[in-house]
């Protein structure tokens, strides 16, 4: 028996001696995590770089007169810190862009996905990257030359100005490539085969589209729909240039108003003397942003994880 | 809508249907020609408004507080500069952090996992964001100062999410075949990656890497908030003061005087120039070197 058991287990620790160590693959692997450690190290750069400075700010100003506060006034001798009216903009902005970005976007995304032959969208396709890449302070500038003017003296809407309606029209349609992009990947996933059951069943293609690859890829489409809030909530260059810096509720589109972003852009763009308190008003209105935008962000990622369990 | 027939009346029900199919397409096609409508008539816009001001002054003059003889050249070779840093701190940082997530980190894991979760989110996370960061540390903090080099690196976090997310999807689109014929051949890992599965996904990670280029090179927010100065008279050094060109349109279209307004839109037109014509090289280049395997 035991002669037996030896024969059986000698073959395999004589045919695969004891692995050897090879210094340069570790190496190679160390080398790799270290690199995928920087966008982790780049994550804590940013909590600690906005969280230091927006203590030493919460601690001249208390946290409920900052989010609770109705006036923002951070430059004034009376200086006071309610950080609600940059909040109010920021949302009416988004708010805005969405009713533009987001049914324009599905819509075309559901034609991208479900109509266009195959050589519409291989050129349709780069026309949305290029509207993708068109810089940001060029569609300020669009904004406020063009589509300020265009409001007022065609369509005769009195705008001010600086308002947030020439913003968000503007970043509604440059959030359009992002909504398509992602809902197209989304309907993409759909298998066939529940489109062609509903052909089977005498569905035509706009049933098809609206009541089977849209609810089947939803999870999808709401990702798309709040990645584009987020960007939408993030974006400084066209609200800076063309929705103005006027803290002040309200939410009438048409009006002048001062996001969270076009403070930070427009305040540190100056030389604002490090340790004062306007500089750390920067961290703890830029806190608040990374925060708003954070959670729709895990949200987002949490959705899109969902449909891909679903189909892939 | 045409026909109003009663529901599920057979006789009415087609061109009902008809007409209700057409419209929506035609509603559809309303969305595309609303984004690209608004994308040519911005193009035009620009060009129309900033060709009279494009000159050889423009591309090789010094800034001006007089508009007629105000320059970009310093703005433009930073930017030129800032673009060269971007590549050269991105690619090699963010291929090898695809090849990590996808050749060799064990998912199973929690930190890695964690790694992947945190790229997804800085990708979208506000460029300003990523200003506030390099003000407090790179600028102030370490002390580096209002330079080239500073805006280099804030750049280069703006857009690394991006060059990862692209490098992984082109390495994961070589098939396993490739690397299970290097493993039978006796290669060690570090071989396959190299030598068979790198070679192989290089025009995707050249595609993503481009398309994030351009965008940084359009990026202006983070920029800001670095201290891009208004005011640059002198070609950038990397460890000095600097102008880029998207800082300077901006601080032209602050300004009140009209003729300040079409120098923006000829500032523009060079940003558009450049940013397109890198995006147009990386679609070329997809489409030249799609595989199939």
């Amino acid at each position: 028996m035991t002669t037996a058991d030896a024969s059986v287990a000698r073959p395999t620790t004589t045919a695969l001696p004891r692995k050897k160590i090879r210094w340069g693959e570790q190496i190679v692997h160390l080398v790799l995590f270290v690199a995928a450690a920087i966008s982790v190290l780049t994550t804590v750069g940013i909590v600690l770089s906005l969280v230091l400075p927006a203590l030493d700010f919460f601690r001249e100003v208390s946290p409920v007169d900052f989010f609770t506060g109705t006036t923002w006034a951070p430059l004034f001798l009376d200086a006071k810190f309610g950080v609600v009216p940059l909040v109010v903009g920021t949302f009416v902005i988004s708010f805005w862009s969405a009713l533009v970005a987001f049914p324009l976007g599905l819509g075309v995304a559901i034609y991208l996905s479900e109509y266009a032959p195959p050589r519409a969208t291989s050129f349709l396709k780069p026309i949305l990257e290029i509207l993708a890449a068109i810089p940001t302070v060029v569609l300020g500038y669009f904004a406020l030359t063009f589509v300020t003017p265009f409001l007022r003296d065609q369509l005769n809407v009195q705008v001010e100005i600086f308002n947030a309606l020439s913003a968000s029209l503007v970043l509604g349609v440059m959030l359009i490539p992002t909504v398509a992009t992602l809902s197209e990947d989304a309907m993409a996933a759909v298998p066939r085969e529940l489109r062609d059951g509903g052909y089977a069943l005498g569905a035509d293609k706009l049933q098809v589209s609206t009541k089977i690859v849209v609810p089947a890829a939803i999870s999808g489409i709401i990702a798309a729909f709040v990645l584009a809030f987020s960007r939408a909530v993030g974006e400084t260059m066209i609200v800076l240039i063309a929705a103005g810096q006027l803290a002040q509720i309200t939410f009438d589109p048409r009006e002048t108003i001062e996001t969270i972003t076009a403070f930070i852009g427009a305040t540190g763009n100056g030389d604002v003397p490090t340790g004062s308190i306007e500089y750390k008003t920067i961290f703890a209105v830029g806190l608040t942003l990374f925060v708003i935008t954070l959670v729709m962000n895990l949200i987002s990622i949490r959705l899109v994880r969902k449909y891909r369990e679903v189909y892939e | 809508m045409s026909a109003v027939a009663a529901p599920g009346s057979i006789a009415g029900g087609k061109p009902r249907r008809l007409w209700r199919n057409r419209i929506f397409k035609l509603g559809m096609l309303g969305c595309m020609f609303v984004a690209f409508g608004t994308l040519a008539v911005l193009l035009i816009d620009t060009l129309v408004t900033g060709w009279p001001a494009l000159s050889k002054q423009l591309l090789t003059g010094l800034p001006s507080t007089v508009a007629e003889e105000a320059g970009a050249r310093p703005a433009i070779l930073a930017t030129l500069y800032l673009g060269a840093l971007v590549l050269f701190f991105s690619v090699p940082v963010g291929v090898l952090t695809a090849i990590y997530l996808e050749e060799y980190a064990n998912r199973e894991r929690w930190w890695n996992r964690m790694i992947e979760v945190n790229i997804q989110n800085l990708a979208a996370v506000p460029a300003i964001v990523y200003g506030i960061l390099g003000l407090a540390f790179i600028v102030r903090g370490i002390g580096v100062g209002r330079v080239v080099l500073a805006g280099g690196l804030i750049l280069t976090l703006v857009v690394l999410p991006t060059v990862v997310v692209a490098s992984r999807e082109a390495i994961r689109a070589v098939p396993d075949s490739i690397r299970q014929g290097a493993f039978a051949l006796g290669a060690t890992k570090w071989q396959v990656v190299w030598r068979q599965v790198l070679p192989a996904s290089i025009p995707g990670i050249a595609t993503g890497s481009i398309l994030a280029l351009s965008r940084a090179v359009g990026e202006t927010a983070p920029l800001i908030m670095v201290g891009a100065i208004t005011y640059v008279a002198f070609n950038p050094t990397l460890f000095g003061p600097y102008t880029a060109l998207p800082v300077q349109i901006y601080n032209w279209t602050k300004q009140p005087d009209v003729d300040f307004q079409t120098l923006a839109a000829a500032g523009a037109i060079i940003l558009l120039v450049i940013v397109l014509s890198m995006n147009a090289v990386a679609i070329f280049l997809r489409n030249r070197y799609r595989k199939q395997w």
